[in-house]
């Protein structure tokens, strides 16, 4: 740290005095502190998430089904292939379902709601969306697809919980980005003879698809980690299900009936699970950021 | 079908053929659809859940089912006071212990790093936000918990005068585990939405302070605090809507035990907590209860997250630039940050 303010010579008078540069230093350090104080914990995190998550990685882990939480031995307890499997099905349904509806509500409020009142009672509710908590969004798909219906869970009811989740996320990403393509363009498209639709299709969305991609992933990133809302849509099950319309079983769900399960053996299979999900949700945040680094508008 | 004449003279020369301006309605109609589709949606999910709640408010009274003292599961009597009482305790614990930390790292990270250091901290600290809530559990649970009981015994037998903290047997999971656990988890925002702000101090207010002879951090407390206060304030109510709607990281933590015990190192229970772990087996009454509980959430979160806008909207005012900064931070707190 530098010092500020204290001057020598002629300017003696105006330096500052023991007392405030006292005070000025016990600030800057106990805000140096703090700043310290906030990353003890990732730091703790990434350490007993590599140390106690790659000792459990090997092949067979990639490649069995877990075996369920009854008391066996370490070499027992099987992989996480159902998980990431059922993860990763969950998650591209619910993409596949969350950023074009997205999306084309984005183009909406921009192109055609604007400023209406219909279009800012939209974005309220996007607004209120937004805050909800995941668990509520869950108990939203059982209420519409669970209970009454004489089914049961099935994946792909997790992915619609997921996709109501991103969909806040994703209009909002959408939005700011359609914004910033300029009214020029548009204005040129049109003088030149195009329609509406063309312009708003053809011009505006590729314009803007680039930039939307950094918030689409976040999106989806978030949406990876979630487990309260497929807790009673998907369900969870031990064996690789290729079919969404049964229970399918997922890597935050998988983790988190290992962590609430009595026996201590499948700690470890949580331990290796948990580095897995945190490692492909970084992926996407890595690629997001690369992503907007390319990006011309945002 | 053909265009037939319009009459009015040169005009009609530009005039699109019926049929050509029909994709124009058909995107404009179909999107409009969509968008009161969303909102018919989000109505019937609302007033879904209000009646899947409500044979549990008939049975118990509004009044008396959110402020019920006791949850008794087997006794088939609901109270969500002990959940309500537990999603307080644990967000004050996690503003509480967050904020000022946010808060520093966002001061050091806008006035007090080297430059060189500015971007690097940011993305450590956003590294906070992309850890699943279960993780948060598990590390929490398997090392954070044990780790800490024994300080949180000494300190409890030390204090014993102390009501709330003082005496008694600290289990393991906590409602201050689980209120720490959560200030790391609110951590991320609420230091996203505090440097937004104060990156849009005015330069020329910082310049007079150091100019009048004010240290860097006299500067810091005249002229940046003040001036981005409500913002701060406002990111503090969105990590408090954060922190009463976690669910995954607090049922692991909190111990699921439906008591108002009175006590910081106790178990408790959560309004959240209690749907994620009692839901899978709830029947009836019971699964009504629980829905109940999940409205009131629901109504908590809204709330919270009405004030925190209210809040960021207001420290937008001031000037046109921090409006679009703040407001982007408080529509957008996912992807807030650099």
């Amino acid at each position: 740290m530098s010092a500020h303010g204290a001057s020598e010579g002629p300017l003696e008078r105006f330096a500052v005095s023991p007392t405030r540069r006292r005070r000025d230093k016990a600030a800057r350090t106990a805000i140096l502190a703090a700043t310290v104080i906030a990353l003890i914990p990732l730091v703790l995190i990434i350490y007993y998430l590599l140390r106690k998550g790659l000792g459990s990685w090997s092949v067979d882990f990639f490649t069995t089904d877990p075996t369920g939480n009854t008391f066996f031995k370490n070499s027992q307890i099987g992989g996480i292939k159902s998980a990431i499997l059922g993860t990763l099905e969950i998650v591209a349904l619910a993409s596949a379902i969350a950023i074009p509806i997205g999306i084309c509500m984005a183009i909406w409020l921009v192109e055609y709601g604007r400023q209406s009142r219909f279009a800012n009672t939209v974005r309220f509710a996007v607004d209120v969306m937004t805050g909800v908590p995941s668990i509520i969004f869950g108990l939203f798909i059982y209420i519409a697809l669970v209970v009454g219906t004489g089914s049961t869970y099935a994946g792909y009811k997790g992915s619609l919980a997921l996709a109501l989740l991103m969909l806040p996320v994703v209009i909002r990403a959408a939005e700011v980005i359609l914004r910033l393509v300029p009214g020029e363009l548009r204005e040129s498209a049109l003088a030149l003879g195009a329609p509406r639709w063309r312009v708003t299709l053809r011009i505006v969305l590729p314009t803007a698809l680039p930039g939307m991609l950094t918030g689409v992933l976040l999106a989806v990133a978030r949406a990876a980690g979630e487990t309260a809302p497929l807790l009673f849509t998907a369900g969870a099950t031990l064996k690789t299900n290729f079919n969404v319309n049964q229970f399918t079983n997922s890597l935050p769900v998988q983790i988190y009936n290992d962590v609430i399960s009595p026996t201590t053996s499948v700690e470890h299979r949580a331990w290796g699970a948990a580095l897995t999900l945190v490692s492909m949700i970084l992926l996407l945040n890595v690629l997001a950021r690369f992503v907007s680094r390319r990006s011309r508008l945002g | 079908m053909e265009a037939a004449p319009v009459p009015g003279g040169g005009r009609a020369v530009l005039e699109r053929s019926p049929l050509a301006r029909l994709p124009d309605r058909a995107l404009r109609y179909a999107l409009t659809a969509l968008a009161a589709a969303f909102l018919a949606l989000i109505a019937y999910f609302f007033v879904r859940l209000v009646g899947e709640a409500s044979p549990a408010f008939e049975k118990f009274g509004i009044f008396g089912f959110t402020f019920g003292r006791n949850w008794n599961v087997s006794a088939e009597h609901f109270g969500a006071l002990p959940l309500l009482v537990g999603t307080l305790i644990t967000s004050a614990l996690a503003l509480l212990i967050g904020v000022p930390v946010a808060v520093a790292t966002a001061i050091y990270a806008t006035e007090l790093c080297p430059q060189r250091l500015r971007s690097p901290l940011t993305v450590l600290v956003e590294l906070l936000a992309a850890v699943p809530s279960v993780v948060y559990g598990l590390w929490g649970i398997f090392f954070l918990a044990p780790k800490l009981q024994p300080a949180e015994q000494w300190l409890a037998d030390r204090v014993s005068f102390i009501p709330f903290i003082g005496g008694g047997l600290v289990t393991i999971p906590n409602y201050f585990v689980t209120g720490l656990v959560l200030a790391i988890m609110i951590l991320p925002i609420v230091s996203a939405i505090s440097r937004e702000v104060m990156a849009t101090v005015p330069s020329d207010q910082k310049e007079a302070a150091l100019g009048l002879g004010a240290t860097r951090w006299e500067m810091i407390r005249t002229a940046v605090l003040p001036f981005s206060r409500a913002g701060i304030v406002g990111g503090a109510m969105l990590g408090l809507g954060r922190a009463i709607g976690e669910t995954i990281a607090v049922t692991i933590l909190i111990g699921d035990a439906p008591k108002l015990s009175g006590h910081l190192f106790e178990q408790g229970y959560s309004l959240a907590a209690v749907i994620a772990n009692e839901f899978g087996e709830a029947q009836g009454l019971h699964r009504s209860a629980l829905f109940a509980a999940g409205l009131v959430l629901f109504v908590l979160t809204l709330l919270v997250n009405a004030v925190a806008r209210g809040f960021v909207l207001r420290a937008a005012r001031p000037t046109r630039r921090q409006d679009a900064a703040t407001d982007e931070a408080a529509r957008h707190p996912e992807t807030a940050g650099p």
